[in-house]
């Protein structure tokens, strides 16, 4: 019975102590959904209505972040078979210009700009099991390759679809997304390459905050050039990159169904339940293995005093 | 086995004895010329080249993977199918080790060696899947990702792949008849149980939950809070019924090990197993409704995907679940077997459901995904490297019967 005792407590001990390491590598993060976000990110607001769909800024985005495939500005102007196909994010390309039919003005078709969102809590992030993206203070949401296992989770937790692989690289494939251009914004006076090269001003750089209210500000100047609705304000929990449209944004290869909670609030109550397993299991375990030695103990112990009865008889 | 009788003097080197089946190596080669190791060769002839163009050329040419599609058989199947289907280890062994069910325990070391390699060829199977596999220990000891779900995944695959070789130890030791270390790894056993319990539970449920993430990629009849539940309990039932598959075919395949001291254990046992696996799905189909039912997704059933969802959901949960009562009631353990292997299939087309066919419904067909043929070469390919390691260890470890040299292990 000692000996038994004394292994039972042995298991405990074991049980406690694989359950503490446990729980310390597990999450431990502030609630997401409280979180006001770093209070001093960049944004673009991009004004669709502007846009002339000269595609100056995937060459610029291009020429910035050396991207293999580069044309001429000539070619990128001159080339309109493109916008046949509605075109998403690819590895060598973080960013292309799409067009749409206009409901409102048939003759001016309307052109959007897609790239990364720089979420306020991106889904990319919090699906990567080697912490290989980061959110700076700065907004922008970047990506380490020298962590990168090459699992793609990122590309399937993005709501906006833009990270992308490079699958015919088949030694060190990496993730591409837009960059935000954070090698220039973090320095004083820095703009994307995209923002600079924009010969109409359809995007806006500068702090998200001023440009929520410029969005506004627009629209309540402007109410019949503008849907009510400034896309990034609040989507998955708001995005640093934000757009103006003349029409409802569904109709422009927007997604309207993402809600407004932030993509790392789905997987959070889960993951809390990690330490509760780990603390109630054993203990349920071990209760139900020293029930059942119990029980057997009994048992033969009833059957030894019937046996011996009998004997005595 | 006519080398046994012809050469009665024979005396087996340790090499003969461990390895060749205590056969010279020229009988052990002729004795390997059948049928079923023709079809395994042609299957490798074909799949070995295939892995190594994957290795070679990379993800692009030979998988139809995509930027929208990032996710394939790989995971679908491979990942998904294989954890699950290999939750035996760890039901057979809550049930023989926590719950005293000792008319069981006969099926707990090959339960643990089916799940041991099921896991350990999903591992081999990713590792095919991930971009830069050779980073794949980066979770553990370069960067810990503690917010993704898959970083659970990681470790807890990692680490249930450690308990299921303890509790596997016992039988490796009996066969290179090491005494004193298969009786610390005995003692180890009920350890390994409960740690492999809370792991079993977490993985199985994180499985599903990396989909949690997205809410506007699945379909909402397959999207909802109670994936977690969803996965585990279907794995639990997944892992029940591949018990059954499983012992099936070992006691036909490997019958001459058995020692038949109990005629119609078998047959209760699977009765019993049936019994479990009813009342699993059962639970299983509460919850699926129940998730119907929370998410408000009536609507979609009258939908194409609707109808996929009810021959998921009716014909591979409820309808085995009606025919695994109606069989134990009537002890048809044919029945059981069969129903098994029914049941086997519906988990496979649900973890299938979430990851390729309901994933992405958004999306127009052009863009959806269909495996490259290089995808289920592979896929084949692993799983007979699998069968044949199972083969392997079966015919030289004792896993089906007690070794006579050792006393039954208790702890």
């Amino acid at each position: 019975m000692g000996q038994n005792r004394r292994d039972f407590l042995k298991i405990l001990a074991g049980a406690g102590a694989g359950a503490i390491a446990l729980g310390a590598f597990e999450p431990a993060k502030a609630d997401v959904t409280s979180l006001p976000g770093y209070p001093n990110q960049y944004g673009v607001l991009v004004d669709t209505t502007v846009c002339i769909g000269c595609r100056r800024c995937e060459w610029a985005c291009k020429e910035w972040n050396k991207l293999p495939g580069q044309k001429s500005l000539n070619e990128y102007e001159e080339d309109r078979a493109v916008f046949d196909k509605v075109r998403r994010t690819h590895a060598d390309t973080y960013t292309v210009v799409n067009r749409f039919d206009n409901p409102r003005d048939p003759s001016k078709p309307i052109y959007v700009k897609k790239q990364c969102m720089h979420c306020y809590e991106p889904g990319c992030a919090s699906s990567c099991f080697v912490k290989a993206f980061t959110k700076r203070p700065e907004g922008a949401v970047t990506y380490n390759a020298s962590l990168c296992v090459g699992c793609r989770y990122c590309l399937a937790a993005c709501p906006f679809d833009i990270p992308a692989y490079q699958y015919y690289d088949p030694w060190t494939p990496q993730v591409t997304k837009c960059t935000f251009c954070f090698d220039r914004i973090r320095k004083e006076g820095g703009v994307p390459a995209c923002v600079a090269t924009c010969p109409v001003e359809t995007m806006t750089f500068g702090k998200r905050t001023d440009l929520i209210d410029l969005a506004h500000k627009k629209i309540r100047d402007n109410p019949n050039q503008y849907v009510n609705h400034v896309y990034g304000e609040n989507e998955v929990g708001g995005t640093c990159w934000l757009y103006l449209a003349s029409v409802p944004f569904n109709q422009i290869g927007f997604r309207t169904d993402l809600g407004t909670l932030p993509i790392p609030t789905f997987s959070k109550p889960f993951l809390s339940l990690v330490s509760p397993v780990f603390i109630a299991i054993p203990a349920l375990c071990v209760g139900l293995y020293s029930f059942r030695r119990r029980r057997d103990q009994i048992a033969a112990e009833e059957l030894k005093k019937a046996l011996e009865s009998k004997e005595a008889k | 086995m006519d080398a046994t009788v012809t050469t009665a003097e024979f005396r087996p080197t340790w090499v003969q004895d461990k390895l060749f089946l205590g056969m010279t190596f020229r009988d052990y080669l002729r004795s390997n010329f059948t049928l079923f190791n023709a079809v395994a060769a042609v299957i490798l002839l074909i799949g070995i080249p295939v892995i190594l163009y994957r290795l070679i050329y990379g993800l692009g040419p030979s998988t139809n993977l995509s930027d929208n599609n990032p996710w394939g058989i790989w995971i679908g199947f491979d990942m998904l199918c294989g954890v699950a289907l290999a939750a035996g280890g760890f039901v057979i062994g809550t049930a023989v080790h926590l719950l005293g069910m000792k008319e069981y325990r006969f099926l707990f070391r090959p339960a643990v060696l089916t799940g041991f390699l099921g896991y350990l060829f999903a591992i081999i199977a990713l590792t095919f899947d991930l971009g830069r596999y050779y980073r794949i220990p980066y979770p553990m000891f370069v960067s810990w990702g503690v917010n993704s779900v898959l970083f659970l995944v990681a470790w807890h695959v990692a680490l249930y792949l450690g308990c299921q070789l303890v509790e596997w130890c016992p039988a490796i030791f009996e066969w290179l008849n090491m005494k004193k270390a298969r009786k610390i790894m005995i003692k180890a056993t009920l350890g390994a149980t409960i740690f492999g319990v809370c792991l079993s539970m977490l993985h199985q449920s994180a499985l599903g939950s990396i989909f949690l993430l997205m809410p506007e990629k699945l379909h909402p009849l397959w999207y909802s809070e109670y994936i977690p539940l969803w996965f585990f309990m279907s794995a639990v039932v997944g892992g029940i019924v591949m018990t059954i598959i499983e012992s099936t075919a070992s006691h036909r395949i490997f019958i001459h090990q058995v020692k038949n001291d109990n005629p119609g254990q078998l047959e209760r046992v699977t009765i019993g197993l049936g019994k479990a696996a009813a009342v699993g799905l059962f639970a299983y189909f509460f919850m699926k409704v129940i998730g119907l039912a929370h998410g408000n997704t009536w609507g979609y059933l009258n939908t194409g995907y609707g109808y996929l969802w009810l021959v998921e959901v009716l014909g591979f949960v409820l309808a085995p679940a009606l025919v695994f009562m109606y069989a134990v009631q009537n002890k048809l353990a044919g029945m059981v077997r069969g129903t098994a292997i029914w049941t086997a299939v519906g988990i496979v087309f649900n973890r299938l459901n979430h990851s390729i066919i309901a994933f992405n419904w958004h999306l127009p067909w052009e863009y959806r995904y269909v495996p490259h043929w290089m995808e289920v070469v592979l896929t084949i390919t692993v799983v007979t490297i699998g069968i044949l390691t199972f083969r392997w260890i079966m015919n030289r470890m004792p896993i089906l019967y007690e070794h006579p040299d050792f006393e039954p292990e208790d702890h």
